[in-house]
């Protein structure tokens, strides 16, 4: 079974990240690293990507013919998906574990940071026989 | 590392289906040459590669089982040489190993038991399914890790990692290459079997479009239960698995529509089924029954035959069908047999027969949650006349499943209910 586990943060968590010493930065950036080599050995990974910095980030509607129309971010919204990975695990256990370890990553003074990971399934589940 | 990919081989059909037959044969002789399972695994998918591109322009070997373990041998002597050099050993040791022995001293009738090895130590209870499976499609199957990777939908890397993690494990198990004993066979092979249940599903729950390579898994999985019926002819259950699965892949193509969209059983164009499967698997069938000793697998197959030999959806032969997932019920304590049992009863004694039933199994905790049950309680609520309570089950379904199609399915159930709830009930 295949889950993604998304990880939030506010707005300013780009300039907040920015503004780390610079070793602090490194042992995140080091963490990040070894924790996805981690999970390309263990066999679990599938997919994953960090997201550019919110303040770039467009909303985008159809206009009337179709030609796109292109706005700031909606300003209500508090957090904002920084990245994500996709891992294909046995039981939902296994993904909020893996969950955990990201949670956990270094931040100022290399405590772990505890930010919150969106855990969700991906519908590629086998559909059943129905009469 | 790459041999093309199923859609587009270099190899024909025939030469395919050959190399594929020879995989377990020229792994196991490998394996009992060099006692090295992870090892010879890895030198017999190279000489296999190898085959792929030599054999299409330089024509067959004579003897093509002979040709690739000769070729694989070579790489394990090469493979041995540099581990020897890595440890530094004595280069002298090296010289022990005869790469010179002709594979003819190999071909000592044991080729046929080599397969059945191979399977049961693939599916060796240490392993999770995950691993099995995909161990069972390389090793016995002749998959490449980028076949087995594409059919899966994950990285090709990450599939390599997960075989060989596996090859690890049964390394580490230290199980030795041979038959289970007589006291531990009946248990290995019920997982042996178990795991190629597990390919086929995985292959015939797939939908179509772009997932056609995972439907592909049905087939390989269909063709190794094969290789195993005649290894072990008077296995009625081995007999009963293969008849299970031949006279479900039979409906495939019935299954869903031009979008991947799921048809039910009773709104399938029976003319799509394939009829030459439905007579095998209803002659596997007729042969082992009267042997007497009756297992799941064949009752489940008893079912698929009983909705296949229906030329109408209303021909079905329900009390037969209740009668079998009565005797079903009585063999194992799986929650989805009682779901099945409970349509069953609802189609001999009428909707509320089985909404009794299933009401029995709301305390059951593994169905707690579960959106099979919901799934059931709708279409049963539906063919009582209840259109509100159905929506409502359709749609708590939708909610809880993971398979897109499904839900995809459950939603247009609801909507076809709620724009129609005065019109007559319909399945």
């Amino acid at each position: 079974m295949k889950y993604i586990l998304m990880m939030n943060c506010p707005k300013t968590g780009y300039d907040t990240f920015g503004a780390w010493p610079k070793k602090d930065i490194q042992a995140h950036i080091a963490f990040m690293n070894s924790f996805n080599k981690a999970l390309k050995e263990s066999g679990e990974f599938v997919a994953a990507e960090g997201l550019a910095s919110p303040h770039e980030a467009k909303s985008v509607r159809a206009g009337k013919d179709g030609t796109p129309i292109t706005d700031g971010v909606f300003p209500e919204a508090k957090e904002y998906l920084a990245g994500y990975w996709i891992v294909d695990v046995e039981s939902p256990e296994q993904a909020y574990g893996i969950a955990a370890r990201a949670s956990a990553a270094p931040g100022p003074g290399g405590n772990p940071i505890n930010m919150p990971i969106e855990v969700r399934q991906v519908m590629s589940g086998p559909p059943d026989e129905f009469l | 590392m790459t041999r093309p990919a199923l859609t587009s081989r270099s190899l024909d059909t025939a030469s395919e289906h050959l190399l594929r037959e020879l995989a377990p044969q020229v792994l196991g002789a490998v394996i009992r040459r060099f006692r090295d399972f992870a090892a010879a695994e890895d030198a017999v998918q190279e000489a296999f590669i190898a085959a792929a591109v030599q054999w299409p322009r330089e024509g067959f070997p004579e003897n093509p089982r002979a040709w690739l373990i000769q070729v694989a041998s070579r790489r394990m002597t090469d493979y041995q040489r540099s581990e020897l050099a890595r440890r530094r050993r004595e280069t002298a040791a090296a010289m022990q190993i005869d790469n010179q022995t002709p594979a003819s001293a190999f071909e000592n009738g044991t080729e046929q038991d080599d397969t059945l090895v191979l399977l049961f130590m693939c599916c060796h209870p240490a392993l999770t399914p995950s691993s099995a499976i995909a161990l069972t499609l390389r090793a016995v199957g002749g998959l490449t890790t980028i076949e087995i990777a594409n059919a899966f939908l994950v990285p090709e890397a990450t599939m390599a990692q997960r075989i060989s993690r596996a090859k690890q494990s049964i390394k580490a198990s230290g199980v030795p290459f041979s038959l289970p004993t007589d006291e531990d066979r009946a248990q290995r092979l019920r997982v042996v079997l178990h795991v190629l249940y597990l390919i086929f599903n995985e292959g015939y729950t797939s939908s179509a479009g772009p997932n056609l390579q995972r439907s592909e898994l049905s087939g390989e999985a269909i063709r190794l239960t094969r290789a195993v019926h005649k290894l072990l002819r008077e296995d009625c259950e081995v007999a009963g698995l293969l008849a299970l699965m031949l006279l479900t892949d039979a409906r495939r193509a019935a299954r869903t529509g031009p979008d991947g969209e799921l048809i039910p059983l009773t709104k399938q164009d029976r003319t799509l089924w394939d009829l030459k499967q439905i007579s095998e698997g209803i002659a596997l069938l007729t042969a082992t029954l009267p042997k007497g000793s009756v297992g799941p697998y064949q009752v489940q197959a008893a079912v698929a035959a009983v909705h296949d030999e229906a030329v109408r959806a209303e021909d079905t032969d329900w009390p037969q069908i209740l009668a079998l997932y009565d005797l079903l019920k009585r063999m194992s304590d799986n929650p989805m047999v009682e779901l099945n049992h409970a349509i069953a009863a609802a189609m001999v004694y009428g909707p509320s027969a089985g909404l009794d039933l299933l009401n029995g199994l709301d305390a059951d905790e593994r169905l707690t949650g579960h959106h099979r049950l919901d799934a059931v309680r709708a279409h049963l609520l539906e063919l009582a006349g209840d259109h509100q309570a159905a929506i409502a089950h359709y749609q708590t379904a939708a909610g809880r499943t993971t398979s897109l199609p499904e839900r995809n399915y459950l939603l247009t159930q609801a909507a076809r209910l709620r724009e129609n709830t005065t019109g007559a009930a319909e399945t």
